[in-house]
């Protein structure tokens, strides 16, 4: 194979396979945060604070792979 | 319905005004991807993004400490000091303007450190505090127009103007922009023979971008370059084992090097604990650096990537999305250093005990 097509596709398959992961946490993130709001409409403020964190941390083990998909691409 | 659409968007002057507007940057917007066009005006279309891991040095012959990142740090600094300082010398018992919005901002963060540290917040304030302004400073700095556009081409001045006649001979190699961007820089080497083969290409860019030069932009947002985030999570985790030694003593070590227990095999487990406790520390370092940087890497190259495949409005979407995700990476790396600050200061051998 090609160096350059390796690279590509390694590219395609660190961001692909590095965003199920992810995903899957901060689905599973949101629907427990709603499902917490639904029950105690009141401390709707906070859940959604610590939500928004937890998916940060979620979120940012997919952006761990989109670094090392970009440096594939680019450098 | 179709009335309804209609008095939305041709309803009043200003609605008139707007559509009329919207439509032209849709066109234009249009137009600029057609090479034809962007040929026949002689303007370059929007070139791909540049993506540059690291900060560059702004002058190709001087010091090569004074890269961009460091350049726009300095001004990150230089905004908060001023603020700070003007904050402080017009303090007032009814306050107003600036003073309002700082007292608001600091009292938020106060209760957040409160929240998490309980009676420890007054000690680890000004640590977090610092850190989350100069985060959130850092990263919109990467958002304001002209940051990471504007800049130079090193090592090469010849070639500065605009793109000679000859462009127009070349044929597109590969579709999409990076075929425009290989014409550009061909033309700008001096119309050279064209393109038979990729990596005649390619080795013709090489050539092309050498004698063009580099671009290197003037600012660069400082929490998408590595070496300040990694700077900051260093920083932190030192301080985190400072808060370990002055609450707990010399016994915040037994942390790591915990031999304790009734008989050889718990002795063992609780070593290999203390290795990975060790190990743990190091992990955070690195998971800290790079989730600021990537989170602002990532969104200063979609911005690029967007406003490269449409100039006009598509990237407005992505600025609102980049200022939220500037403000909770700052907000997320406050709260870790709050939260690792706390659990070095409460004795791990006390819940060991349990077992």
């Amino acid at each position: 194979m090609e160096i350059d097509a390796a690279k590509q596709l390694g590219a395609a398959l660190a961001m692909g396979l590095g965003a199920i992961g992810p995903g899957i946490g901060i689905g599973l993130i949101g629907s427990k945060a709603m499902e917490a709001m639904g029950r105690n409409p009141e401390a709707a403020g906070t859940i959604q604070t610590n939500m928004i964190l937890a998916i940060a941390f979620a979120e940012s083990i997919g952006i761990f792979a989109l670094v090392i998909a970009l440096l594939l691409k680019f450098v | 319905m179709g009335k309804k659409l209609v008095d939305a968007l041709w309803g009043t002057t200003t609605r008139k005004i707007w559509t009329i507007f919207v439509g032209v940057l849709l066109v234009l917007g249009l137009l600029l991807k057609i090479p034809f066009v962007t040929d026949l005006l002689g303007i370059s279309p929007v070139p791909p993004p540049h993506v540059a891991l690291s900060g560059e040095p702004i002058f190709s012959d001087g010091p090569s400490w004074l890269t961009n990142s460091v350049l726009t740090t300095i001004i990150v600094d230089i905004i908060l000091l001023l603020l700070a300082i003007v904050t402080r010398f017009s303090l007032k018992e009814v306050p107003s303007g600036l003073q309002n919005v700082m007292e608001a901002v600091i009292e938020a963060l106060y209760g957040l450190a409160e929240s998490v540290a309980g009676k420890n917040a007054s000690k680890f304030f000004p640590w977090v505090a610092t850190i989350f302004l100069f985060v959130i400073v850092s990263n919109w700095s990467g958002l304001i127009p002209g940051v990471g556009s504007i800049g130079f081409y090193h090592e090469t001045e010849k070639h500065e103007e605009a793109v000679p006649a000859e462009g127009e001979e070349a044929p597109a190699t590969e579709g999409e922009g990076h075929g425009y961007r290989l014409d550009n820089q061909l033309a700008m080497a001096g119309g050279s023979i064209i393109l038979a083969a990729p990596e005649e290409a390619q080795t013709a860019v090489m050539a092309a971008e050498s004698e063009h030069g580099k671009f290197v932009p003037l600012f660069r947002a400082p929490s998408a370059d590595l070496n300040v985030t990694f700077a900051l999570a260093i920083a932190t985790m030192v301080m985190v084992q400072i808060w370990g030694v002055r609450f707990l003593g010399g016994s915040y070590f037994r942390k790591f090097f915990n031999l304790s227990g009734p008989n050889g095999f718990m002795k063992g487990i609780n070593g290999f604990v203390g290795i990975l406790e060790l190990i743990s520390e190091f992990a955070r370092i690195i998971a800290f650096g790079f989730r600021l940087f990537g989170n602002i890497f990532a969104g200063e190259i979609v911005l690029a990537t967007m406003a490269f495949l449409f100039a006009f409005l598509l990237p407005i979407p992505f600025y609102a999305l980049e200022v939220f995700v500037g403000f909770v990476q700052a907000l997320v790396f406050m709260m870790l250093a709050l939260v690792f600050f706390q659990m070095s200061t409460i004795s791990h051998g006390s819940h060991d005990e349990h077992h």
